[in-house]
Order: structure tokens, then C-alpha cells, then sequence
């Protein structure tokens, strides 16, 4: 083989392998993005059916209530404008309490209410989940823009 | 009085920062023996300032004083006191005065292992370290003094996070940074090469062992990091994908390719511009990395503070440091030259897949990291991008690499005649292929995920035997020591860290696909059967702590009628905070973990004499994740002990040039 039929040879192997790796990346984001609705957008009928998204906003106040024999929990989410009952089985994070700001991932149900496969969890209790805060902060003022702090909450 | 000794000593080592960034670097432009003479004295005098500076810090943690601000927020006097000096580096602040200390600590490093590189060229290093330490100096002295005081000073101190009060945290943030702000040292090499226009590989010789000791520090560093997450967080995950893990990914994974690319620079003088962009590529995510964790843009456990003028600080120092050296590269580059050619089967070629596929693997990170915030950022939504995406993209791109890993290494440099390699592994494809296919039968279930991992891991296992056999059996004649002896530990290195490779892929593999994961209700006295094991909850009792109060379960565990141990979950709550806090109680063992953590008391008969939501796990060979990680790092540690990089490399110019000409 020539040098140059040798390095078009690689180069052509590099784009090959770039290109295949690039649709497999992009095919994945496309298919794995989660995206985040307040409770008023959910009561909008906005979000997705069989699709899951997250929800945020605070834990009304006295909404709590546990199934008697399995781990299953009930509670109310709220921006303050409009509630979305929710249901989830399994261990709350430790910072999960009434009247805090929680963030919940997971799918709505043919009756409308929230069934979450993932309840997340902050890492301090002084702390607002910025998208909980977020929704709190659209349903209070309309439409505001939020800033650049508000952003994804991660566990 | 120390507080502000502390601010004295950090004010003035600015000072001297910036006159290390400046005066060798002109003195090496204009040749002046004198200018370029000043470097080495004033990293020394820099490091031990900002260390004075650390110490006051430190020293003020120790004796509780509250009239510091930083102390007052992250302290409190019922911290027991190796977790107030470890609360030095657990706020922004005094990370950040870690970030620096590391900083003038390598550039100290540098100033004294540096004597037999040309002096322009030790020069510019210092120079360059010099001036990136003139950015963070002035980002903490004008954003986030460590030692501002409170006035009043507070009676008692907010106490630390409880999720950072753990001997892991002790060490995580000075391993991760060691790494991170260790390749700003190779950082600095390239822009130190790139301004001089000598890059060879007599360049390529000098900067490979601080990689690789930046790399094996970071490797540590980031698996502290996930070992504390799993068996802290309380929920047995060992990596979530989060924002903040990946920060510390992407450098690591650009470190990765920096490591191979550097091997061919080294060795065959090709790549050159590509090893160039990676040195620059890996500290700028390293930067990237501090920006995104401690700017507040990603609010987490390692975000402190959401002050704008911070974010808006670092980014701006992100834009200097990155486009800055980006167009230096694209200035300088066309002088660098492109090094040797070589076949489509080579050693070489099958380190620059490698090269592509880490790249593009870091690639995908990034836009997993940063796609969301962008989004954000321009209020077209919010959307988060969880580990499925991860997953999907990791899986079948790094799997060809951890393959060509096996054959990389025994392929030759310059050409290399497929069928000899074939000749060469095929016993380690047979016996890897037919291990992987029959072993998931022994360890109870067959799955397609499960062959795949455990194939890719007795594959690197059987490479590295085959190699080392065959070198072994291809050296001069003696006996096995003399034969060992043979080879320069940077080969042992080598293949230590790819049997860490396999290490890891074991672990990842058997938790991946033999997990039991359990969440049940459990009374007092009940037993729930979960695997092999049957787990019978005793209730919890009260217990005090030093600056907690905790209620510790009792669980008991059995196999097959007989009790192999008992477990003590904890559930604390921090008095200075009143924040709650799960303590995991972990059987540890080479084969797996047996995790049990407490959720919360549920039913209406109290605490102590009422259900709980009990959390149950089985990890098999889950501890094989970090192992393999450490073993990884000693794979580097033993790399650089090779005698070859302490030998005297300083050689006339001509000579050099003459090298590089002949290539």
C-alpha cells in the first residue's frame, strides 16, 4: 500500500467509527431525555402520557399517608396554584418531610394522579430543590424567567 | 491574630505568584540566564506561604474560632477534631485553598525534579504554573476569602454536613486534587513546549511521569469518591452519573488518552499536536470540573455557595485559560510537525482508536453535563439526563476498547501482521471466550450483559499473562528473577493497570447482573429471606454519639439455619443541624457485601417498638470495583518509578533537532 492509500485508509476507518459512535450517542440522548413539569403544567394536561418526566414542587402539609402493610406512600405535591397526588413505593430519602421541596420522577396514571418510581433525595436540609423552587416561583409570579442558579437537581 | 497572618501569607504569595508567572517567562523569550533563574526560588516561596496560609486555616478549624466566618459555617465545637481539620477543605473556601496548595505543591515538585530540563524550558513551566496560580490566588483573595471574619463572632458553629463527617471525605477532596491540579502540570508543558516550538520526544519523556502520577492520584481520588457514595448515600449505588461524578470523569477520561498519546510521543514521535490538545483538553476539564461543582451551577453536596460574582469569576478565568491556550496551539501547532507514519495494523493505530474512542466517550459526558444547563440557561426547559442515557452510550463504545486493550499492548510498533497476532492470542481469545460463556451457569443466571463483561475481563486477565509469558520467555537466558528483572517497571506498570482494568470489569459486571436489591416492612422480630440469606430484624435501640443521637438496629443474619453475623444499621440525627443522617451497615467480603440500612420507623407503635422500612442488598464482588480502581492507580505509581525518567536526559539542542529531523 502507498503511504497516502494507507492514511486515507485510517482516515476513512477514524470518520467511520466516529460516525457510528456519534448516532449511537445521539440516539441514546434523544431517547433517555427526562424533562421536568410543575404541577400547574401537569394540571394543563402539558406533560407527557407514558412518558416518564419529573415533577417538583413542596409536600403539602399534613398529605402524607402510608398503605398499612406494604411501603407504599401517598403525599400531594404543590407549586401553590395546583396539587398533583402522588404514590410511591419504597424508602423516602432522609431530607423528605411535609412543607419541604421534593423533586419525584416517574409517569402519570390513567386516573391522573403521579406514580413515582424515584423520589429524590438533597443533600442538606437547609436546601430547596431549585426545581421545586422553580415551580413554586412560576405558579406564584406567572411566568417569570428563572435564573441561571435554578437549574437540574441532582439526588 | 492568625486568621490575618493566614491573609497576609496569601496576599503575598499573589505577589510572588505573579512574579512567577512573568519574570522567567520574559527572561526565557529574551534569554537572560538571571530572569529565568527566578522561577525555581519563588515556586519554593510560593508553596510555603500558601501552606502557611492553609495552616492558619486549619488552625483556626482546630480551635473552634467562631469569629471566622468559614469556620462558623462548617464547624462546630461537638466535631470531633480530625473532622474540624477535614472541614478545612469541606467548604468552598478552604477547597478552593486546598485547590491552590496542591497547586504550588506540583509547581514546587516540578522546581525541584526539574534540573536536567533545558532551563528556558523549566522556565516557561514554571511560568505557566505561575500565572494559572496568579488566577486562583485572585479568585480566592477577591471572592471567597477563607479567613473573613464574623463580627460578632458566633457563640457556636453551624456544625459541618453530616454526610461529609466520614473518614472517607477526609481523603477524597486531597486525592481527587492532586490529580486535577496535576495536570496542570502537563498543562504546562505543552504550552511551555508549544511557546519554545520544541516538541519532541525528549518533551514527550519529560511530562509522561507527572501524568501519569496526576492520573493515578485522580483514579484514587474519584474512587474514594464512589465508594463514600455507596456506603453513604445509603441507597448502594457506586455511580450515578451525577453532574458532579462527572466532572471529575471527564478529566479523568481525557487524562486516559493523554496517558497512551504521550506513549506514542514518547516512543515513536508521532501524535504530537494530538498529545498537545489532550495535555490542554485535561486541565481545562479540570477547570471545567471546578466551575461546574463550585460555582453553585450544579447544586449538590460539593456546591456551597450560589454567589454569581463566583460563577461569573471562574468562567471568565475558564475563557482565558482555555481559549488562550487553544489559540496558542492554533498558532504554534503547524511548527510541532507531524511525526512518523505508520500501518493500519500497529501499535500505533490501535492506541489512537483507543484515543478516539475515550474522546468521544469524554465527548458524550459533556453533552450529557452541560446540555441540560444550557437548556436552562435560555429557559427553553427543564430536562434532566439520567444513567439510562449513560448506559446506553457507555457500554458499546468502551467495550472495542477494553478489547483492543488486550491486543494493543502485544501488537508491534510501526506494522504488525495480523496473523502473527492471531497466532500470538489464540489461546487467550479461546480461553476467555469459553470461560465467559460457561461461568455465568456456575453463578446461577445466564445473561448476554453478563457474558459480554465477564468475556472482556478474562480477555485483559489472558492477555496479560500471554504477554508477560512471552516476554518472559523472550528474554536472555537466566533464571525467572534475572528474566523479571529484565524489564523496566514502567511495563510492569502497564500491566498492572490493565489487570485493574479487568478488576473493575469483574466487579461491575457481577453487580450489574446478580444484585438483589430489597425494600421491605419489617416488625420486630420478623424475618424475610432475600438470596441465599435469611435477614431477621431485631428492633433499635437508642445510642449517643459524640454529636449525635442515633437509634441502631439489630439484624441477624443466617444461611441455611446458622447466624453468620449481626448487623447494626444506624439512623443519626446531628444535633447542631438537626439533620438525619443513614449509616449503612455493610458485611464486607471478596465475594460480595450484605448491605442493610434502616429507612424510617412506620406504624403507629413508635420507633423502638414499631415496624421499619428496612432496606436489604446483596452486592456480589461489588468491592472488585474499587480494588480494580486502586489497582489501576499502583499500575501508575509503579510506571513512573522507572529509572529511565530520573536518568540525566538533558542533551545539546543540536542533538535534539537532529532527532526530531531524522524522523
Amino acid at each position: 500500500m502507498k503511504p497516502r492509500t494507507r492514511r486515507f485508509g485510517w482516515i476513512a476507518g477514524g470518520l467511520a467509527l466516529l460516525g457510528v459512535a456519534t448516532a449511537l450517542v445521539l440516539n441514546a440522548f434523544q431517547s433517555n431525555l427526562v424533562f421536568f413539569f410543575t404541577p400547574s403544567q401537569v394540571a394543563a394536561d402539558e406533560a407527557p402520557r407514558g412518558r416518564p418526566f419529573r415533577i417538583g414542587g413542596m409536600v403539602e402539609a399534613g398529605s402524607l399517608t402510608r398503605d398499612r402493610d406494604s411501603l407504599t406512600v401517598h403525599f400531594r405535591v404543590t407549586d401553590t396554584a395546583r396539587t398533583i397526588p402522588v404514590s410511591y413505593t419504597g424508602l423516602l430519602p432522609d431530607l423528605f418531610k411535609e412543607g419541604k421541596g421534593v423533586v419525584a420522577q416517574g409517569s402519570l396514571a390513567a386516573d391522573g394522579s403521579f406514580h413515582a418510581t424515584e423520589v429524590l433525595a438533597k443533600h442538606d436540609a437547609n436546601y430547596m430543590p431549585p426545581q421545586a423552587q422553580a415551580a413554586i416561583d412560576k405558579a406564584r409570579q406567572g411566568m417569570t424567567m428563572p435564573s441561571l442558579h435554578e437549574t437540574k437537581a441532582d439526588r | 491574630m492568625i486568621p490575618e497572618l493566614g491573609h497576609f501569607a496569601l496576599i503575598l504569595a499573589l505577589l510572588v505568584a505573579a512574579t512567577q508567572g512573568i519574570v522567567p517567562m520574559v527572561g526565557a523569550a529574551l534569554n537572560r540566564q538571571r530572569m529565568m533563574a527566578v522561577a525555581r526560588p519563588a515556586a519554593r516561596m510560593q508553596f510555603v506561604l500558601v501552606a502557611i496560609a492553609f495552616a492558619c486555616l486549619a488552625w483556626s478549624f482546630a480551635s473552634n474560632d467562631f469569629s471566622v466566618q468559614n469556620v462558623a459555617s462548617n464547624s462546630n465545637s461537638e466535631l470531633p477534631l480530625h473532622y474540624r481539620i477535614a472541614a478545612t477543605w469541606g467548604s468552598h473556601e478552604g477547597s478552593l485553598l486546598l485547590w491552590a496548595l496542591m497547586l504550588t505543591g506540583w509547581s514546587c515538585a516540578v522546581s525541584a525534579f526539574s534540573r536536567n530540563l533545558p532551563d528556558a524550558l523549566a522556565a516557561r513551566v514554571l511560568s505557566v504554573m505561575g500565572l494559572i496560580s496568579v488566577g486562583f490566588l485572585l479568585f480566592l483573595l477577591f471572592t471567597s476569602n477563607p479567613f473573613a471574619r464574623l463580627i460578632p463572632p458566633a457563640p457556636e458553629g453551624r456544625d459541618l454536613n453530616p454526610l461529609l463527617q466520614d473518614p472517607g471525605m477526609v481523603f477524597h477532596p486531597p486525592l481527587l486534587y492532586m490529580g486535577y491540579v496535576g495536570f496542570s502540570v502537563a498543562f504546562a508543558f505543552a504550552l511551555a513546549a508549544l511557546i519554545g516550538g520544541r516538541l519532541d520526544a525528549t518533551w514527550a519523556r519529560w511530562s509522561r511521569p507527572w501524568t501519569t502520577v496526576a492520573w493515578a492520584f485522580l483514579t484514587t481520588g474519584i474512587a474514594l469518591g464512589s465508594g463514600w457514595a455507596y456506603y453513604t448515600l445509603g441507597w448502594g449505588g457506586w455511580w450515578f452519573w451525577d453532574p458532579v461524578e462527572n466532572a471529575s470523569f471527564m478529566p479523568w477520561l481525557t487524562g486516559t488518552a493523554l496517558i497512551h498519546s504521550l506513549a506514542v510521543t514518547e516512543k515513536r514521535g508521532a501524535f504530537r499536536s494530538w498529545t498537545v490538545l489532550l495535555a490542554i483538553l485535561a486541565f481545562s476539564l479540570s477547570l471545567l470540573g471546578t466551575f461546574l461543582v463550585r460555582s453553585g451551577v450544579l447544586t449538590s453536596v460539593h456546591a456551597f455557595a450560589t454567589d454569581p460574582a463566583r460563577g461569573v469569576f471562574i468562567l471568565a478565568f475558564l475563557a482565558i485559560v482555555i481559549g488562550g491556550s487553544l489559540a496558542l496551539f492554533a498558532w504554534r501547532a503547524g511548527s510541532v510537525g507531524l511525526g512518523g507514519s505508520f500501518a493500519l495494523v500497529s501499535r500505533e493505530s490501535m492506541l489512537l482508536a483507543n484515543n478516539i474512542v475515550l474522546i468521544v466517550a469524554m465527548a458524550s459526558v459533556l453533552l450529557g453535563t452541560l446540555y441540560p444547563l444550557f437548556l436552562d440557561a435560555l429557559d427553553l426547559g427543564k430536562i434532566s439526563v439520567g444513567p439510562p442515557y449513560f448506559e446506553a452510550v457507555f457500554y458499546p463504545l468502551l467495550a472495542p476498547a477494553v478489547f483492543l486493550m488486550g491486543v494493543g499492548p502485544i501488537a508491534r510498533w510501526n506494522r504488525t501482521a495480523v496473523p502473527e497476532l492471531a497466532a500470538r492470542l489464540k489461546w487467550a481469545l479461546a480461553v476467555a471466550l469459553v470461560s465467559a460463556l460457561l461461568l455465568p451457569f456456575v453463578l446461577g443466571r445466564w445473561s448476554p450483559l453478563v457474558v459480554v463483561g465477564l468475556f472482556l475481563a478474562l480477555w485483559l486477565f489472558a492477555t496479560t499473562a500471554v504477554n508477560l509469558w512471552q516476554r518472559l520467555r523472550g528474554s536472555h537466558r537466566g533464571n525467572l528473577r534475572a528474566r523479571l528483572a529484565a524489564n523496566p517497571p514502567s511495563y510492569y506498570g502497564m500491566l498492572l493497570a490493565h489487570f485493574g482494568v479487568g478488576v473493575f470489569i469483574v466487579g461491575v459486571t457481577l453487580v450489574k447482573g446478580y444484585e438483589i436489591e430489597r425494600d421491605v416492612r419489617l416488625d420486630v422480630g420478623q424475618r424475610v429471606a432475600v438470596g441465599p440469606y435469611e435477614f431477621a430484624f431485631l428492633g433499635v435501640t437508642p445510642a449517643p454519639g459524640p454529636n449525635y443521637r442515633a437509634l441502631v438496629g439489630t439484624v441477624e443474619v443466617r444461611q441455611d439455619g446458622r447466624l453468620i453475623e449481626t448487623l447494626h444499621p444506624e439512623k443519626r440525627i446531628y444535633n447542631a443541624s438537626g439533620q438525619t443522617m443513614t449509616i449503612a451497615a455493610i458485611d464486607t467480603g471478596i465475594s460480595g457485601d450484605r448491605y442493610v440500612s434502616l429507612g424510617e420507623a412506620i406504624g403507629g407503635d413508635g420507633a423502638i417498638a414499631g415496624a421499619w422500612s428496612v432496606r436489604i442488598y446483596l452486592k456480589p464482588f461489588v468491592d472488585w470495583i474499587w480494588l480494580g480502581a486502586f489497582v489501576m492507580a499502583l499500575g501508575g505509581f509503579v510506571a513512573v518509578s522507572d529509572r529511565r525518567y530520573r536518568l540525566a536526559v538533558r542533551r545539546r539542542l543540536g542533538a535534539l533537532a537532529g532527532a526530531a529531523a531524522a524522523e
